[in-house]
């Protein structure tokens, strides 16, 4: 086998920039979807499994990708959800005592190509630029007519309601079943880490389609409700706001994570918004507006909820609790009454650092003062 | 909360000389702390005994105390400053442990100071081993497991339980100093029992092994409202066993998974929250289980520390920087990222790039140290590089050592690469031992064919880090076996961080002709930004570096530049002076109007500090690196003569590619360093030469030293720092110097000097604009002729010196300067023997002693330098007579020999101090004590005097001994040497030579009941007493000098202690009494 030649594929930007690359690809077939960047520098195999990332594809700033290789234990959900890869360089070979494979196996199993030897600084400076575009990765020098075509037909994410395509088909049980306190989440695209943290705080978590009524989840008699993380446009998850605010009215503490956040917001009447290039990675500063307390929070979101640290427009119940230092955005809201609140971050993590962990024993405290 | 009100002024201890585990990377935080402060609008008072630095230049504090970094001068400080508080972290270890004598004495108490950055508490825990243990218990961490012992038999016990090898950590020591791995009793007692001594505490931590294990670091910051973030991670390619400062090094952590890296995040959270270091940065390093991911805390440092340094240049965050803000009350999302300048700095560094650090070792200049690494450091410097890949930062690592290999090289020699033989037996059993040169065996193994999982077996190292770079000999493999080279494959090796050089010769091909097809392909580097956020954010900070991708990030001013070209690692004969004369030169140009352009490899200094340049390309100081750097960024012209010989190497071809020198033409650079053009150019001038001759056999180096009479100094040509210099005595002794140190060829001619004995050496800084020469000092050497000048003390004004040599010394250096056509600096070395000068060297370029004349005439010369190639003349600049300064000055050097206790400790002609220190005053003899006292050589007041000396030097002893006994020192003696001193009146009693009788000199060194010896070495080969005198004083930290000129000025150093009072006095308080 050579190391000094490979076989050749790109990555085409709607606005026609055009990157070269290696690639490998179990099909011929074009992937086109939203391309967006992670700046997390250790966690790749949670990114690629997480259903956040449904219909992207991922770009990592990181240039050593493949270096651990892949385990059992670190998926966020049970197959890789991403619809492409592009990496700097892509280690052939792993080292470490969890792992059970090599990332370029694990993806080719799942048909899900990688572009590598990529300028993956270019194109990250370039989305940061003129914000989030659709592309398409393929083989060879440069896109054909059917690359293009697919690119074409690429729907944007805008409008997009893929909290439906990625949740369960039918309720499942997480956790012991004899736990002292009962979530019923929402999968609109949920973590497992979600789930563990859950599970170690004693509880046993009922996870239910993204379209499940109140009535229904009321019927469960949950403790508490999770929303949880997602893809897509969350204003197209027309469903879920009155869903939720029927839940909170029946004083059921409500915590949302990621979309989770956005739908509270969207429920109480704010509005949400297309962030240029979102934020995705293990590293952004976060203020916790009553403490002063600054988090390190793991990002994967390309739409927030409108406002400022002082108003939520729209939402006179809400009042923001977290703001995003580098670009002032929402990270964090509650309702001034009702125990319901949520995070623009990921206070699970995985990957990322664990700053925000102890959101998941205040949402547990909620819980207790309710039950 | 913003900056504390209730403080203003506010004292910044320095980490002293440089020295193995305390190096120039204390320049780099001393000097963002003082700038950090004055910003903020604090007083800044330094201490720093080390004149080399930036730091210790008088404009970046409001008074620089030039003075020995101990708890007595500090003191003396505090009690004339009266600060309101100390800033103990940014100066290594030995500012923290001054910080904690002063708090534990009482001092700060008495005097109101408060400690900021980390309190005395958390020092407390953080240094003691055993505190340490138990409050990593309390949170639920790991430690190796270990005991403490405070005497050999609690050691001995506690052997029975590690069994071997066991690590040995004193406590409170730096750099791992004194600590080791024990493979067996024998090395297990002479490690305890130096480390029971090394330990201020008397304290070793004695472990069980984790030899093999990963080891890792994490730099951690913590503000006063309890915000913590990580700025960088570290993994050593080297596992457990070898001291982090001598490992390879690569950030980010490369094999750690997302879950696994997190569990040691919140493990080094829990870690600085438990120890309380409540507002500023520590480091601390984790060892990991590669088996099954088991984890210990091996320890923290509450400070700055080498590894900030380099986490700093690695990511683009400034510790010391932020972390002085932080002391002084700031919060982290108070303070904004220097880089982007446009989100808060309470965020953690993404990297887009794989940053290597390589160490560089000193071991050719101690012959018979051993080199093999341990957990007590050895290296004198270290390279960083920067790369998209492993792969590429490792080559360009390797090659930014300028340690003779282009990448990852295995050498031509055998011996090289530390090997006896070149079976595979002999390989593996190399592979098994760290050395330097492991790195390199390892490629030989795999070129050997021999298994990665045998290598990893026998290496420890990540079998991921092995696949890596087996990865690099598969390419060379492939690339070699081509048929031809084509843009794919060429690109593809490039990207693999392989240089032209290393490319030619993979193929026959040189250097050149690659580098022709290469730029005919289009194949070019492109420089990317360290921007701390992975692109997230737009960057304002040109800080770069080279590889081969698509874009170029590398902005154009459309200004005119100047490049300046750096140092590069520091080693011995190459240190931070070099550094500092090239900060000096960027800030002057830059207040010049032109745009600054800093090349360097180096992560410890001040030069790669981003703000000191306008850009600052992190590479390696090679032609093809630099080249492709000149031709982007089209400069006026490049500045090649501050930076040491690692610049003045590439002035020629740089010239033969077009490239503009300023300054000084290559062509004088040449003369003056060709010695056959020198010697003409000296006669031209009148200027007497020792005799001298030049060989290019083993032959004519024995006919040339007879004709110029024996004994002779005899060198390679072209080398920096007296590298393989000696001074022979006989013909035997020469003929044996080529077998043991040098080989003479006709490519590779021997110098052969006559040495002058009983002559005195001086230097002279002085620089020139072309027309005017102006001298800056002469300076005159305490250590007799032969003495390298690196290692010899010397003052500043000269203490004996005839007004006509003086005048005559200058007088030559104005010609010189002149015939050489000098255009910047310029330093002369000569030797006066019976009263009649003669010339050794003349350096066309900046010297190791520009610091010190600098600070000494308060001048700075290498500002002017930079100004005067540009074309400014000196009477624009206003300089141009010399500065006698009305005080007196003294540089001491220092040296590493605690390090390599194998190593006899004697001077010579090859430079062995890795560091010096200042010492200032109205008197010589108070000047030199103070600088002994910075120096560590603490001088004795009272007691005992050993002397033994040889007969050449017996005669001079006599009034040197005199004036001790008159000082009440009581006068012990070797049976000759005592005879011939009480011959000439000079009462003292006898002593058994070590091979003759007990007790001998040896047992009254290690019985205390010596103060102070004198021993001159016999002869060229030291004797073996000689030697074991000289290592048990050092063992014993007794004072000690081997040349009598040097025991004389001991003596107007103990007569000036004993007579008054220490007084301390800035260096800007100094520098007023000029004129």
């Amino acid at each position: 086998m050579s190391i000094l030649r490979a076989s050749k594929g790109f990555l085409l930007l709607e606005d026609g920039t055009l990157f070269h690359g290696h690639i490998q690809s179990a099909s011929n077939t074009p992937a086109v979807a939203e391309v967006v960047f992670t700046t997390n520098m250790s966690g790749y195999q949670e990114v690629f499994t997480d259903p956040s990332y449904r219909s992207q594809i991922v770009v990592m700033t990181s240039p050593m990708i493949g270096n651990y290789g892949v385990n059992g234990e670190d998926p966020e959900s049970t197959k890789a959800q991403v619809s492409g890869v592009v990496v700097r360089e892509l280690s052939t070979t792993f080292s470490n005592w969890r792992a059970g494979g090599g990332l370029a196996g694990y993806m080719a199993n799942a048909n899900i190509p990688i572009l590598y030897d990529v300028d993956t600084r270019r194109l990250t400076r370039h989305l940061r630029t003129v914000g989030v575009l659709r592309g398409v990765i393929g083989a060879g020098e440069k896109p054909d007519a059917a690359a293009k075509a697919a690119l074409d037909a690429c729907p944007s994410m805008e409008g997009l309601d893929l909290a439906s395509v990625v949740t369960t088909d039918k309720p499942y049980a997480w956790g012991k079943p004899d736990a002292a306190r009962h979530i019923v989440a929402f999968d609109y695209g949920i973590k497992q880490n979600i789930l563990r943290l859950f599970e170690d705080r004693d509880c046993r978590v009922t996870v239910v389609p993204s379209t499940t009524t109140a009535k229904e989840v009321l019927a469960l008699e949950p403790h508490g409700v999770f929303l949880s993380n997602g893809p897509g446009d969350p204003e197209a998850v027309t469903y879920a706001m009155g869903t939720i605010r029927e839940i909170a009215d029946a004083k059921v503490p409500i915590f949302g994570i990621c979309l989770g956040n956005q739908l509270i917001g969207l429920s109480y009447g704010a509005t949400t918004f297309k962030l240029p290039y979102g934020h995705r990675g293990g590293n952004h500063p976060v203020k916790d507006v009553m403490s002063g307390k600054v988090l390190i929070t793991s990002q994967n979101h390309g739409f927030a909820v409108k406002g400022t640290a002082e108003s939520i427009p729209g939402a006179p119940d809400l009042e923001v609790t977290h703001v995003n230092l580098n670009d002032g955005s929402i990270e964090g809201l509650r309702h001034k009454r009702l125990p319901v609140f949520a995070v623009q971050f990921h206070p699970e993590a995985a990957p990322g650092p664990h700053d925000a962990r102890g959101l998941f024993d205040d949402f547990m405290n909620a819980v207790e003062a309710r039950s | 909360m913003p900056r504390r009100s209730d403080l203003h002024r506010i004292l910044v201890i320095g980490s002293g000389p440089i020295v193995i585990g305390q190096g120039a990377e204390f320049d780099y935080s001393g000097t963002q702390a003082a700038k950090a402060l004055r910003e903020e609008g604090y007083e800044v008072v330094l201490v720093n005994s080390n004149p080399a630095t930036i730091m210790t230049d008088p404009e970046i504090a409001d008074r620089t105390y030039i003075e020995p970094v101990t708890p007595e001068f500090v003191e003396l400080i505090i009690a004339r400053e009266k600060p309101d508080a100390l800033l103990p972290t940014m100066g290594g270890q030995t500012a923290l442990n001054v910080a904690m004598k002063l708090h534990e004495t009482g001092v700060l108490k008495k005097y109101g100071v408060e400690l900021i950055g980390a309190n005395a508490r958390a020092i407390a825990v953080a240094e003691d081993r055993k505190l340490f243990g138990e409050a990593m218990v309390k949170i639920g961490l790991k430690c190796p497991e270990g005991h403490i012992a405070t005497t050999w038999d609690e050691a001995l016990a506690v052997s029975e339980w590690t069994g071997f090898p066991a690590i040995i950590r004193p406590a409170f020591t730096l750099g791992g100093s004194g600590g080791g791995v024990a493979y067996n009793r024998e090395e297990y007692e002479r490690i305890v029992k130096g480390g029971l001594e090394e330990s201020p505490i008397s304290q070793v931590l004695i472990e069980r092994s984790l030899l093999g294990w990963k080891e890792y670091e994490l730099e951690v910051m913590r503000d006063c409202e309890d915000n913590v973030v990580i700025v960088c991670s570290i993994e050593n390619i080297d596992p457990m066993g070898v001291h982090t400062g001598d490992s390879i090094t690569v950030a980010p952590a490369m094999t750690l998974s997302d879950r696994e890296y997190q569990v040691m995040r919140d493990a080094a959270i829990a870690v600085i929250r438990e120890i309380g270091v409540d507002a500023g940065g520590c480091n601390i390093q984790f060892a990991v289980n590669p088996a099954d991911g088991d984890m210990v805390v091996i320890e923290m440092n509450p400070r700055v520390s080498r590894s900030s340094a380099l986490a700093s240049k690695a990511t683009g965050f400034a510790i010391a920087r932020i972390g002085t803000k932080l002391a002084v009350g700031y919060r982290l999302d108070e303070l904004p990222n220097d880089i982007t300048k446009t989100t808060p700095a309470s965020f953690e560094p993404v990297l887009d790039y794989v940053v290597v650090k390589c160490p560089r070792f000193a071991f050719e200049k101690f012959p018979g140290a051993n080199p093999t690494l341990t957990t007590q450091m050895k290296s004198v410097g270290e390279s960083m590089a920067i790369g998209r890949t492993f792969k590429e930062a490792l080559q360009k690592g390797l090659r930014a050592l300028e340690s003779g290999r282009t990448g990852w090289d295995i050498s031509a020699r055998l011996q090289d690469d530390r090997l006896a033989d070149d079976t595979l037996d002999t390989l593996r059993g190399a592979l098994a031992t760290p050395t330097p040169e492991r790195i390199f065996q390892i490629k030989r193994a795999m070129l050997a064919n021999i298994s990665l999982e045998e290598i990893h077996r026998i290496t420890a190292v990540d079998p991921w880090f092995l696949s890596q770079m087996h990865e690099l000999v598969e390419a060379e493999r492939e690339y070699a076996g081509l048929a031809s080279v084509d843009e794919e494959a060429l690109r593809a090796m490039k990207r693999m961080g392989f240089a032209d050089v290393q490319l030619g010769a993979l193929r026959g091909e040189t250097e050149q002709a690659v580098r022709s097809q290469r730029w005919a392909l289009g194949i070019r580097p492109v420089f990317k930004m360290v921007d701390t956020c992975a692109g997230e954010f737009p960057s304002n900070t040109p800080y770069l570096y080279s590889t081969y991708d698509e874009e170029s990030e590398a902005p154009r001013s459309g200004r005119k530049s100047v490049v300046i070209l750096g140092s590069g690692p520091n080693r011995i004969g190459q240190g931070v002076e070099f550094d500092y004369c090239c900060v000096r030169a960027a800030i002057a140009l830059r207040e010049q109007g032109y745009e600054t352009i800093m090349v360097n490899s180096n992560p410890e200094t001040v030069s790669t500090d981003w703000d000191t340049s306008d850009k600052l390309y992190f590479e390696p100081l090679t032609l093809e690196h630099v080249l492709e750097i000149v031709q982007r960024e089209q400069p006026v012209g490049v500045i090649v003569q501050l930076g040491g010989q690692t610049p003045l190497k590439l002035t020629r071809p740089l010239e033969a590619a077009g490239v503009k020198i300023l300054g000084t033409s290559p062509d004088s650079i040449d003369a003056a360093e060709d010695r056959r053009r020198f010697e003409k150019i000296a006669r031209d001038l009148g200027v007497e030469q020792p005799p001298n001759g030049t060989a290019t056999s083993v032959e004519g180096a024995v006919e040339a030293a007879t004709r110029i009479g024996y004994p002779v100094l005899v060198r390679p040509s072209y080398v920096l720092g007296g590298r393989a210099m000696e001074i022979v005595y006989d013909e035997a002794t020469l003929r044996d110097y080529f077998v043991r140190a040098v080989r003479v060829s006709e490519e590779r001619p021997v110098l052969i000097d006559s040495f002058l004995e009983d002559a005195y050496e001086f230097d002279v800084d002085a620089i020139s604009d072309g027309k005017q020469v102006v001298i800056g000092a002469v300076m005159h050497h305490i250590e007799d002729a032969g003495i390298h000048s690196g290692d010899s003390a010397c003052v500043l004004p000269p203490q004996s010196l005839s007004a006509a040599n003086g005048k005559q010394m200058r007088e030559h250096t104005v010609a010189f300067a002149k015939a050489l056509g000098v255009v910047g600096l310029i330093n002369v070395q000569y030797a006066i023997q019976h009263g009649i000068v003669y010339v050794l060297e003349v350096n066309p370029r900046a010297s190791r002693t520009i610091p010190f004349v600098s600070k000494t005439i308060g001048v700075p010369l290498a500002s002017y330098a930079a100004r005067v190639m540009v074309g400014e003349t000196l009477e624009q600049i206003g300089f141009t007579k010399e500065i006698i300064a009305p005080y007196v000055a003294v540089k001491e050097a220092v040296f590493p020999f605690t390090k390599f206790r194998e190593f006899d400790p004697i001077l010579g002609p090859e430079m062995r101090s890795t560091g010096e220190v200042m010492g200032v005053s109205d008197s010589f003899g108070t000047a030199f004590a103070r600088a002994q006292l910075a120096a560590g050589n603490g001088l004795p007041l009272e007691g005992s005097v050993f002397v033994t000396v040889n007969d050449h030097d017996k005669p001079n002893a006599v009034p040197i001994t005199r004036r001790f006994h008159e000082m009440g020192f009581k006068i012990l003696a070797t049976s000759g040497t005592a005879a011939f001193l009480e011959k000439n009146g000079v009462p003292c009693a006898t002593v058994h030579k070590v091979s003759v009788a007990r007790p001998n000199g040896i047992d009254l060194i290690k019985n205390d009941e010596v103060q102070l010896l004198i021993n001159t070495p016999l002869g060229k080969r030291a004797q073996k007493d000689d030697y074991s005198l000289r290592q048990a004083a050092i063992a014993h930290r007794i004072a000690y000098t081997t040349t009598l000129s040097a025991a004389s000025a001991a003596c107007d150093a103990i007569q000036s202690l004993k007579s008054k009072a220490a007084t301390v006095r800035s260096i800007q308080e100094w520098q007023a009494t000029i004129r």
